[in-house]
């Protein structure tokens, strides 16, 4: 096959044209991806910061690092820029936005100047949601919760507010191309049973940003509305009902959970399959099991309010669905399992993330049947337990797997191969520090510690501390790829087209790739992951 | 008339598309999803309708009330003519007629400024009428002998009725920007029967933002005395 | 040992071993499952690493496996969902009788009224024994009642009242805690519970500061308001007599039926245009802004006790100990 040497001259998407106009004004998906990768890492290492300051405070019970109302600024503006602007956007934007029109060998997205679109919307919403912080912050959590974000907060809830608004628009526009280039833009031969995993993942999460996220959209306006002119809708005391506001917001904001976990999934289904060198085991039931989390996704938000003071009746129902939707996802736990079995495993970064990732997601996705479960939730609501829970399924589950596909796709993505030893030290600091940091807060949870507060009863305390310490292992496991991929792309190994020996489009086309993807439209005859027929490698290539 | 069509169909292919039928179609079926997302950001606002409305229904009555049916029968009536034209401007825009589309085109923006100019006499009344959210926000029946039952509620009518109708004529400003740019286009013999599809594009938007006015009409303004 | 540093709450209510069963339960489950995948993967990982296993064996996949995985954790989620809404069912159903003590949640800090008068704010003392029922509303933004030894959480609403209760089954001193993000001091919004013995509640009772029993100043209020002009208890009055009809069903102008609970009362005080009773016209003014949270209460209290006019104590102080109403 080809060797690393016909790489090095040859025209790519990053060499073909040069400047900052060049790149400002792209259409081509892949320079798209660079600029969403640059906002996104921004965002995170702000989100990341809040972070870190949350737990230095939360060192000592008493809450003497920042006021209170610096703190409950602290955790909001955490939680809103990392949900709204780095893990929604995260896998689909970056990975997604570079990868899936090489995976369907197409040439570009279906709606390359609406793609590009996307980007300046998330810009501005972003730039928007920020001044909104600089200026003073905001104070009401990532919930918004009314009457407290309409009436009583005296922070910028209309910057952040309209902030998400326009960022939405941007997570709207990549769903929908998303959707039209699966259905529109794929390869001759390729039908849909042969679609990589990766894209039936996206094209799920991208059916809920085309179906949920106006939903969040016009809520958030109908937010800022209320607090400009007290219309009413949500503020008790003009005769609305703060519950509605809850009912719209989890409505959106349930099925964006997986938004944020399915295209994980799809990175997942990728990295296990090259790297046990097999086909998935039940392809047909990992697909549809990404369709089938974002059907069901839609229709259990209210397990966010059981203790809200809706219906007993309602609550039994929503219980319910919510043990359903859980079933999608064990099964693919189970599927990434099967697939290892018999196969001819290696242990590259990419797949040392992936088994992060499956661990760290059945504890996450276990613990959330804890709170599907209306006895137990009661008492575990708005607890560290759900903190936990979260993060195990969020950071745990979608950061490892963004992580697992950077590294995976890096190659691809800069023409370079990052330093694996480095990259193996991350993956493990990022492992260790994930559980010292969070695994304590199921604990604190259920001894009944409720989250955000700035100060809390001493008994929680070595717990706590624990948790900090875990954060700063994490800290450093995030750092250290940002500093050996940046390294990477000046002194890292040059990659061949196909470092991994992957079956895929996107590993037949040169790394990085040439601006129009493919010199020849690809024709597809195999199915997918056919490992079976693709050469096994002598020795190992690249590294 | 043949070889500039082909002309317009070759200078408009995109480069990653394989032939105009693949961007076409891919086109109308973004349109679509598009349109998906407008039916789930208008129906936050119905659920919130729908809840209070159940909820406080004698309320709602007494502001619907309030509302000026002629006008608004009108309005309808003018949007519904506005789809009829904007259809046959498509089809215009498809039969090759260039000059019958833009002239199609220009009536449709006259029954979308006709809609406006109604709409803004309307809002002009609730205005003076205090039945605005704001400082000044008051609801009177207008009857003395019959004071408002519920005003609180029926002013939460009143701001479901200024966001719901407010959100749907800021889609009609953007609906005849959108014409306009179409008409310049035309103008210049953009469009040809192989390549119209920023026509029916906008041809759909058009015809969405005129049947959510469809549903507006009879929850805003018919609302019976009767329960249900 | 473990007095610094617990990792497990108190168990202080009849309810709370409940939760707690389901809770073990779940974590034997989950542990279960989470060691299978772990042990699995590792497992797979090194027997079928590269330079042991080089030529990896193509399996499509198997439909017998993936239904036996599909329905078995289905058919364990359903045991939890039995258990665990059974569990809510209890919570959601205080039983008749319960000693009712309203609630006010306000940023930030907790007031407590007992019918019987006394008032405390982000201390709530309480008997040993009892079904202790909170009748709770908020004057600003939605805060959340939450008390781990307890296991009860319900979120304190404006504009409406939600409730809870549970059965008391250990002496102590408990955490109370707001557990919906309320703003600048939610973390202060903390308080105690103090459940103690029958007799020593008792003196706690007696030693407060009442000034009579809720309803009594409810009927007060009552007076003072002018609702009394209307609302008389004869069929005269301009409003619906009160008397009795606390708890029954209500027809409405419109044709709707609701039931006089305690939103139903809030509502007529607060927004009485919303549901006219079927026979009177909608003359009534609002008292919005007019009623503060506890005055609303104490009507609540007064229109109870209204229910049952044989008694001159209202409803529901079912104590363990007798003779509770001579206190004051």
């Amino acid at each position: 096959m080809a060797t690393a040497v016909q790489t090095v001259e040859r025209e790519n998407y990053l060499n073909s044209t040069y400047g900052i106009k060049s790149w400002l004004l792209t259409t081509d998906h892949k320079r798209i991806a660079m600029l969403y990768l640059v906002s996104i890492t921004a965002m995170f290492w702000i989100g990341g910061f809040f972070a870190m300051m949350i737990r230095l405070e939360l060192l000592t019970p008493q809450g003497d690092l920042v006021s209170s109302d610096t703190y409950n600024k602290l955790f909001s503006m955490h939680g809103i820029i990392m949900v709204f602007f780095f893990l929604i956007p995260s896998v689909p934007a970056v990975i997604g936005n570079f990868v899936i029109p090489l995976m369907v060998g197409a040439k570009d997205l279906a709606f390359p100047r609406v793609n590009l679109l996307s980007w300046y919307i998330y810009m501005l919403g972003a730039i928007t949601a920020l001044t909104a912080m600089v200026t003073g912050g905001v104070d009401t959590g990532w919930t918004f919760y009314t009457p407290f974000s309409t009436t009583y907060s005296n922070t910028h809830v209309i910057g952040a507010a309209i902030g998400i608004f326009i960022t939405g628009f941007s997570s709207i526009l990549t769903g929908l191309n998303f959707i039209v280039t699966i259905h529109r833009m794929r390869a001759p031969g390729l039908t849909w049973r042969r679609l990589p995993l990766f894209c039936w993942s996206n094209y799920a999460a991208a059916l809920i940003m085309v179906l949920g996220t106006p939903v969040i959209a016009i809520t958030l306006l109908l937010v800022a509305l209320e607090r400009a002119f007290n219309i009413g809708v949500f503020n008790p005391q003009l005769g609305g009902d703060p519950l509605l506001f809850q009912h719209l917001f989890w409505f959106y904001s349930h099925p964006a959970v997986y938004i944020m976990i399915l295209p994980g999934m799809g990175v997942i289904s990728e990295i296990v399959t090259c790297f046990s060198r097999k086909r998935v085991f039940g392809y047909e039931f990992v697909a549809l099991a990404s369709i089938a989390i974002a059907v069901l996704g839609f229709v259990v938000w209210a397990h966010h309010m059981f203790v809200a003071g809706i219906s007993v009746y309602s609550a039994l129902v929503f219980s319910l669905l919510s043990y359903f939707v859980a079933i999608p996802s064990a099964v693919k736990v189970f599927n990434w399992t099967a697939t290892m079995y018999k196969g001819s495993i290696r242990y590259e970064t990419p797949m040392l993330y992936a088994f992060g990732f499956i661990g760290l997601f059945t504890i996450g996705g276990l613990t959330g049947i804890f709170l599907a479960s209306l006895g137990l939730d009661v008492h575990v609501h708005d607890t560290y337990f759900v903190v936990a829970h979260f993060h195990y399924v969020m950071v745990g589950g979608m950061v490892m797997a963004y992580m697992a596909g950077l590294h995976f796709w890096w190659p691809k993505i800069s023409g370079r191969m990052y330093p694996e030893a480095w990259a193996k030290l991350s993956a493990l600091l990022v492992f260790v520090g994930f559980n010292t940091t969070f695994f304590p807060q199921f604990i604190m949870g259920y001894m009944g510690a409720p989250r955000r507060y700035h100060a809390y009863p001493p008994e929680f305390q070595v717990l706590n501390v624990l948790s900090t310490a875990g954060a700063s292992i994490l800290a450093v496991g995030y750092v250290l790829p940002m500093i050996y991929f940046l390294w990477s792309l000046r002194y890292g190994e040059l990659a061949p087209p196909n470092p991994w020996n992957a079956v895929g489009l996107e590993w037949m086309t040169p790394s990085p790739p040439p601006t129009h993807n493919f010199d020849e439209t690809p024709v597809v005859t195999w199915e997918a992951y056919d490992y079976e027929s693709q050469p096994q490698e002598e020795v190992t290539v690249g590294h | 008339m043949a070889t500039s069509d082909l002309q317009i169909a070759e200078h408009n292919l995109q480069h990653h598309f394989a032939d105009m039928e693949q961007q076409q179609e891919t086109s109308t079926f973004g349109m679509w999803m598009f349109l998906l997302t407008e039916i789930m950001f208008f129906g936050g606002l119905f659920t919130a309708y729908l809840v209070y409305r159940s909820s406080y229904y004698t309320a709602f009555v007494e502001g619907s009330q309030k509302m000026n049916i002629w006008l608004g029968a009108t309005n309808t009536a003018v949007l519904i003519c506005s789809s009829l034209t904007m259809a046959l401007g498509v089809r215009a825009a498809q039969t090759g007629k260039p000059k019958l589309m833009v002239v199609l085109l220009l009536i449709t923006i006259l029954f979308g400024l006709g809609f406006l100019g109604i709409k803004a006499v309307e809002y002009h009344e609730h205005w003076t009428n205090h039945e605005f959210p704001g400082p000044n926000f008051h609801f009177e029946t207008g009857d003395p002998a019959h004071p408002p039952t519920d005003p609180q509620h029926t002013e939460i009518y009143f701001s479901l009725y200024w966001a719901m109708t407010g959100l749907h004529a800021l889609h009609m400003v953007i609906g005849v920007g959108l014409v306009s740019w179409i008409i310049i286009m035309g103008l210049r013999r953009a469009y040809s029967p192989s390549y119209y599809s920023p026509v029916e594009i906008v041809g759909l938007y058009w015809h969405f933002v005129d049947l959510v006015w469809i549903y507006l009409f009879p929850l805003l303004y018919l609302i019976s005395k009767k329960h249900g | 040992m473990w007095k610094n540093f617990p990792l497990f709450p108190e168990r202080a209510s009849a309810l709370a071993w409940q939760v707690d069963g389901l809770y073990f339960l779940l974590v034997a489950v989950s542990a279960f499952f989470t060691l299978l995948i772990f042990l699995v993967i590792f497992i797979f990982a090194v027997k079928y690493r590269r330079s042991a296993h080089p030529h990896p064996v193509q399996i499509e996949g198997s439909l017998p496996l993936e239904l036996a995985w599909t329905l078995i954790p289905l058919g364990i989620c359903m045991i939890f969902f039995a258990w665990g809404s059974l569990i809510y069912f209890q919570e959601a159903r205080p039983p008749k009788g319960a000693m009712e003590i309203y609630v006010v949640g306000k940023q930030w800090m907790w007031k407590f009224e007992h019918t019987t008068g006394q008032r405390e704010i982000d201390q709530l003392h309480i008997p040993v024994g009892a079904d202790v029922r909170m009748i709770m509303s908020s004057q600003d933004v939605i805060h959340s009642f939450f008390v781990p030894a307890f296991r009860v959480k319900t979120d304190v609403l404006p504009g409406r009242y939600t409730e809870t209760w549970f059965h008391t089954t250990k002496v102590g001193t408990y955490h109370l805690f707001c557990s919906q993000y309320c703003g600048t001091d939610h973390s202060g919004m903390i308080g105690q519970v103090i459940v103690m013995e029958p007799t020593a509640f008792q003196a706690w009772l007696s030693e407060g500061g009442a000034s009579g029993s809720l309803a009594a100043n409810g009927q007060q209020l009552f007076q003072q308001l002018g609702c009394s002009t209307c609302h008389r208890s004869d069929t005269q009055g301009r409003g619906p007599n009160l008397v009795g009809i606390y708890g029954k069903p209500v027809l409405l102008d419109d044709g709707r039926t609701v039931t006089a609970d305690e939103n139903y009362v809030r509502e007529s005080i607060l927004n009485p245009g919303a549901k006219v009773v079927a026979g009177f016209k909608p003359i009534m003014p609002s008292f919005q802004g007019q009623v503060s949270e506890e005055s609303l209460m104490a009507l609540e209290a007064y229109v109870k006790s209204l229910a049952t006019p044989q008694q001159s104590e209202p409803a529901g102080n079912r104590l363990p100990v007798p003779d509770t109403s001579k206190t004051q």
